[in-house]
């Protein structure tokens, strides 16, 4: 692969998560933060499974040469199904927030207990 | 067909039964609940019963010292990753135990204490499916099945964290639960990936025989750790904890107790089965990294739960505090067990630290349930503007002052005598060790003294005057817990030899596990 | 598995031993005790009479909110002389999911310096 490009990009995926979950204050911007670590992580999956020049690993109807690896994408297919679930349940509960505190500031809604 | 054919035939799918029956129980119950409101509550109560008396049936043959798989997929081992292996040795029983009973328990306490609200047919089903999710973790061999498991378990514990969403706080709460756990999962998959990249293996064993400890098993084993303490809720990561404890539902607080447990036995996998070959190789030993941790957690948990004024957020940080011992224990066996000099003190250690997860589970738990059941009765949360309540709810009472001297490892309840071997073994690891851990149980003792004094003495308040006793069902969810708590207390030779001792052995000689999958491994005796 | 036997023996953990039915057993006899000691005392007491009035040494006594001791007034002295730390451990508990997720973020560059940087040096020496 050039340059190992993928792997940069999971780097920086993950990383720009990372920034946005801890330095964003609003919460539809964390949850973005979050979706942006399960594409990283998920583009690494992927990435792993990858042989230069493969093809599709359909085994009956293989025309010969090497095949991508499919355990990484039946992986990814699943991490991505849990990833919508997460997701949705997570907008959910930001929209309930926004019912009780009429605002999306992570400063405004936490604060400390009693 | 005999009976004992039967049960034979049970035994052997019993790994995939325990799974399978809270998972499909999870979905039928909201069909059920257009019926009736008791006939799915009954129905629920059934479903747990038979998946406890399975797990029972399972533990009883895996005690003896039997390590049981159940292939799901190609049963030809030679092909690799094409399938998806359960494999339960007695550590991975010992939790599903823990489990089951946290979730029957709490689903009989659930009858009456949940009864008024509304979205019950719900709430049963993400009850099942957190329990499915608890016990596939803890039974499951093989990793990225293990996330699969962990983020059933949170996707639907975090659901029920917001379950009052009427309440800003439960709803809050059940966000920062889903970000955290959601943040720790997907690290988790992302050294499952590492793993794969290297081994190109899913399985435990699999991993675990070929590990090389490379720079990448490095970063694996970092991710892996502080992903799983920070859903254990290992200071400096606990902050989530209390928050989802406090804000929960009390019956839901218990479960999620059990969940809380199974990502510690998720850090105990990894480090003891996983790594178990490699982390002898390190001159910094990760026993040592568990320790400390546990010591911070220990002292911070306690400290906090001194100035806390909200019942369940107090018992929260008193929980935080317990799993603190949990790793004191786990950790200093980890750290002896290559010296064979202390081996008999590493194991020692061990037995307490895996005794302490059922007492934990048990004295925190009936304390969560306490504090509900006095939520029931008064509406009150605030221990400001609670007193005199072991005038109205005698039974309540005498469950707390149960829980009380359980926690605080008071002599005869079940949590002395773990303390009293976590304390022994790191005494000779280093004597400063067991003196914090003594100094946080005289403060945990103090911090449950002043919630008794604050909440059950003192005089009549007026405003309480019509407070009633709870309902049977809860009673009955907290009496159970107390009876297990005394008999635990009363009779610890007999529970350590036959229950914790075959777990400890189990972490201990990783090989075994290894070797029930691959054959020809040598290592790890 | 389950003897008669079993259910009696003492715990050994190691270094020491623990035996709850004799700790039971002391704790049944000192109640006994008790009991008998509280045998001898004055039975003069009268219900509902002025005896059962509570009294504080000639002061009249405030209504029942206030006499009760609150949970934050407990150990008011302790918390008070330790005030440092528990305001600082207060701020460190802010509530903001970000911070959490920062303190996740913190534990990991810890545990990546102490086990990969840490180990490296140690082997060098």
């Amino acid at each position: 692969m050039i340059f190992n490009i993928p792997f940069i990009a999971v780097a920086a995926l993950i990383l720009i998560g990372l920034y946005a979950v801890i330095f964003k204050r609003n919460l539809i911007k964390m949850v973005i933060g979050i979706t942006l670590i399960e594409s990283g992580v998920n583009l690494f999956l992927i990435t792993l499974g990858y042989r230069e020049g493969s093809i599709a690993p359909i085994y009956t109807s293989s025309p010969g040469g090497i095949m991508a690896l499919p355990v990484p994408q039946a992986l990814t297919l699943t991490s991505i199904v849990i990833g919508v679930a997460v997701l949705a349940l997570m907008l959910s509960l930001v929209i309930h927030i926004y019912r009780h505190y009429g605002t999306l500031d992570v400063r405004k809604i936490g604060g400390p207990e009693e | 067909m005999n009976v004992a054919d039967l049960i034979a035939l049970l035994l052997q799918h019993s790994p995939a039964l325990i799974v399978a029956v809270p998972l499909l129980g999870a979905f039928i119950t909201p069909l059920i609940s257009r019926l009736n409101d008791k006939v799915r509550n009954v129905f629920v109560i059934l479903t747990l019963g038979l998946t406890a008396s399975l797990v029972f049936l399972l533990a009883s043959d895996v005690f003896t010292g039997n390590i049981h798989t159940y292939i799901f997929g190609s049963q030809d081992l030679a092909l690799p990753v094409v399938r998806i292996l359960f494999e339960v040795d007695a550590m991975s029983a010992f939790m599903a135990i823990i489990s089951v009973i946290l979730s029957l328990v709490a689903v009989i306490y659930s009858w009456s204490f949940m009864k008024e609200n509304t979205g019950l047919d719900k709430y049963y089903t993400l009850i099942l499916l957190m329990t499915a999710g608890m016990l596939g973790m803890e039974l499951t061999g093989d990793l990225f099945n293990f996330f699969v498991f962990l983020e059933i378990t949170s996707i639907s514990s975090a659901a029920l964290v917001a379950f009052w969403t009427n309440k800003a706080k439960s709803v809050e709460a059940g966000f920062k639960y889903i970000v955290i756990s959601t943040i720790g999962a997907l690290f988790i998959l992302f050294s499952i990936a590492l793993f794969y990249g290297q081994y190109n293996a899913l399985n435990m064993a699999m991993i675990a025989s070929a590990i090389q400890y490379t720079f990448l098993d490095k970063i694996a084993l970092v991710l892996l750790i502080a992903a799983l303490a920070m859903k254990a809720g290992v200071v400096p990561m606990h902050m989530w904890l209390p928050d989802a404890y406090g804000k929960a539902p009390s019956s839901v607080t218990l479960i999620l107790v059990g969940a809380t447990q199974a990502s510690l036995y998720g850090v105990f996998r990894v480090c003891f089965t996983i790594y178990g070959g490699a982390i002898n190789l390190t001159p910094i030993s990760v026993g040592w990294i568990l320790v400390i941790l546990g010591i911070i957690t220990m002292l911070l948990g306690v400290a906090m739960a001194i100035i806390q004024t909200d019942f369940k957020r107090l018992i929260a940080f008193g929980a935080v505090a317990e799993i603190g011992y949990i790793l004191l224990g786990i950790g200093t066996g980890l750290v002896v067990m290559l010296n064979p000099e202390m081996t008999a003190t590493g194991l020692a250690a061990m037995k307490g630290g895996i005794f302490h997860i059922m007492n934990d589970a048990l004295d925190v738990g009936l304390l969560f349930l306490v504090a509900g059941a006095i939520y029931y009765a008064t509406k009150e949360t605030s221990l400001n503007k609670l007193g005199g309540l072991a005038r109205n709810m005698k039974y309540t009472t005498v469950f707390f002052i149960i829980g009380l001297l359980a926690i605080s490892g008071m002599p005869p309840m079940n949590g002395f005598a773990s303390k009293l071997l976590i304390y022994e073994s790191t005494y000779q690891l280093n004597p400063i060790l067991s003196i914090i851990a003594i100094l946080s149980s005289i403060m945990l003792l103090a911090v449950f003294v002043k919630v008794f004094h604050a909440a059950f003495l003192g005089p009549a308040l007026p405003k309480f005057e019509n407070v009633k006793e709870v309902p049977k069902s809860m009673l009955i969810a907290m009496g159970t817990i107390a009876t297990i708590i005394i008999i635990f207390g009363l009779f610890p030779e007999l529970i350590i030899n036959n229950i914790v001792e075959p777990a400890a052995n189990a972490l201990v000689n990783y090989g075994d596990y290894i070797r029930e999958v691959i054959p020809s491994f040598a290592g790890g005796v | 598995m389950f003897t008669l036997e079993s259910l009696l023996e003492t715990f050994q953990t190691g270094s020491g031993f623990w035996n709850p039915i004799i700790w039971v057993v002391a704790i049944l006899v000192a109640f006994l005790i008790a009991v008998i000691l509280r045998g001898f005392g004055n039975k003069e007491y009268k219900k509902n009479t002025g005896q059962t009035q509570a009294f504080l040494s000639g002061n009249p006594e405030y209504e029942k909110e206030q006499m009760h001791i609150k949970s934050s007034n407990i150990y008011w002295g302790f918390t008070e002389s330790l005030k440092w730390v528990f305001d600082s451990l207060k701020k460190m508990h802010t509530g903001n999911v970000s911070d959490y997720a920062l303190w996740f973020v913190i534990v990991m560059a810890i545990l990546f310096v102490v086990l990969i940087v840490g180990e490296n040096l140690v082997g060098a020496i």
